[in-house]
């Protein structure tokens, strides 16, 4: 059975006010994971297929083509776990 | 002047695509990339020359050490120095201040001195220095920034007085590429009877820094940042004030004789003379070798050259980055005579996480966040930034194409 750990490469807390967070998905899975995100989120903004303004379940994020996404304003890993396996399996 | 193009052939790095576009390297403050040169110097010392280095009779160590010895030679000479007995090898600018905030700092602060930082230090220059007073008890006085990120002046010579025992800057912000003036500074401190320590890790690599000349006392930088490998650094450290200060750290090497006495079963230890006192155990020789490769590059390039080709290039890029897009902004002084080649900015509507990972889908690589300077952010009023910053190999197309992605992120 698939896991989230199957997909995701990195999870980088960023330094700066405000608390982001990124996280860098498997070379070999990238193209996979964006196709899958943008079939389950909700497009509100992109730019030349470089750059997604997504939105899921309430939560407000950016998906790059280069396989990275960016969270901000979430409370715990638990969520991002939660919203990860939501968005990935 | 020096010919980036040129330049280019020697740096592997640079011919490598990211995300299927030419790499643009614009996070050397950060660190820098590694010339060939550099390369086959390390590759060299540990195919053909590796042993431990001093105190062993064979030919391989011997190699060994002369060749460490040639590298604080070399970075003595590379930074106007009287000799290697100033020149201590550290991991980096990190490590080189924190040997001066124990060794000297521990040995000679007490409850009533004062320490006086800038609050555009990184935080390897304030966090030693809040340990240590936690132990000793003295006190930390703060320089404070003008709006436009200069150090004001007029607050130092507030705060400045006979309490003052240490005045620590740096010499180049890694946020907003403000040269500072450490000599005017290092003069105040010493008709007070203070000591000056400069964190280089900025000015080195990217200027003509002499040591005589700034009257520093202290001064810090790393290898990794002037093209030479990570985990080596530099403390220079004027001779006598060296000679007064205990040791950092204890193990081999730092000593010259561990007796024990037999009556009062106790070790009675000598130290060994500089600069091997501060350089307990096994030094980093590979490293070593590296950055003395890395100060011949320079000097053959000429750091005159070296400092012109950032300015022609900060020069050209700020006006493109401003007219790229209403949203940009840069943050901090655009006066250029006031700065060297980092360039701090922000898009209006974007974190900067976001402005660097837009950017890195082209191939592009910034600095985003604090940089490791959250008190300067938090005086500019920003809650991040993105930094771009050039080296020599940098190229006014790279900053064409810098401007033309900031447009496009500017549409966002």
């Amino acid at each position: 059975m698939a896991t989230v750990e199957d997909y995701v490469s990195r999870i980088e807390g960023t330094c700066g006010r405000e608390r982001d967070v990124i996280v860098i998905f498997k070379y070999e899975k990238r193209d996979e994971t964006v196709k899958r995100i943008l079939e389950r989120a909700t497009l509100k903004k992109s730019l030349a297929g470089i750059v997604f303004e997504l939105v899921f379940k309430n939560y407000s994020f950016r998906l790059y083509g280069s396989g990275k996404i960016i969270f901000r304003g979430l409370d715990s890993k638990d969520e991002l776990n939660a919203l990860l396996s939501a968005l990935l399996l | 002047m020096l010919d980036p193009y040129k330049i280019r052939e020697d740096f592997p790095i640079l011919k490598r695509k990211v995300n299927d576009q030419p790499l643009v390297y614009f996070d050397n403050a950060s660190t820098s990339q590694k010339p060939k040169q550099v390369i086959q110097a390390i590759k060299d010392f540990y195919e053909n020359h590796n042993a431990n280095v001093h105190r062993a009779v064979h030919t391989l160590s011997q190699e060994a050490s002369e060749l460490y010895e040639n590298a604080h030679e070399e970075v003595a000479k590379f930074i106007g120095a009287k000799g290697i007995e100033e020149i201590v090898f550290v991991r980096g600018t990190t490590e080189a201040i924190n040997l001066v905030a124990y060794a000297w700092g521990l040995h000679n602060l007490r409850r009533d001195d004062e320490v006086i930082v800038s609050l555009m230090e990184h935080h390897s220059n304030i966090v030693p220095w809040e340990i240590v007073s936690k132990i000793h008890g003295f006190k930390i006085k703060y320089i404070g920034v003008n709006k436009d990120g200069t150090l004001d002046h007029r607050s130092f010579e507030k705060l400045v007085s006979k309490k003052t025992k240490m005045v620590c800057l740096s010499h180049v912000s890694n946020v907003t590429g403000i040269v500072n003036d450490v000599e005017r500074v290092a003069k105040t401190a010493h008709d007070h009877g203070a000591l000056m320590l400069v964190d280089g890790a900025q000015s080195v690599p990217h200027m003509p820094v002499n040591v005589k000349d700034l009257g520093v006392d202290f001064l810090a930088f790393s290898g990794h940042k002037m093209l030479g490998p990570t985990g080596i650094g530099v403390l220079f450290g004027k001779r006598e004030v060296l000679e007064e200060m205990p040791p950092f750290h204890g193990g081999g090497e730092m000593i010259k004789d561990v007796s024990f006495d037999q009556e009062t079963k106790r070790c009675s230890i000598a130290w060994n003379v500089l600069p091997w006192k501060f350089e307990a155990g096994t030094p980093n020789v590979g490293g070593a070798v590296g950055l003395m490769e890395a100060v011949r590059y320079l000097k053959r390039i000429g750091m005159e050259n070296v400092k012109e080709h950032e300015e022609t290039l900060t020069n050209y890029a700020l006006p493109r980055m401003q007219d790229s897009s209403e949203k940009i902004e840069i943050y901090g002084t655009k006066d250029p005579s006031k700065k060297c080649g980092i360039i701090p900015f922000g898009v209006k509507g974007l974190s900067s996480h976001d402005v660097a990972l837009f950017l890195d889908n082209y191939g592009i690589m910034v600095r985003s966040g604090f940089h490791c300077a959250e008190p300067l952010h938090e005086v500019l009023g920003l809650s991040s930034s993105a930094r771009a910053s050039f080296y020599i190999y940098n190229t006014r197309e790279e900053i064409d194409r810098f401007a033309e992605v900031l447009k496009e992120i500017g549409q966002f």
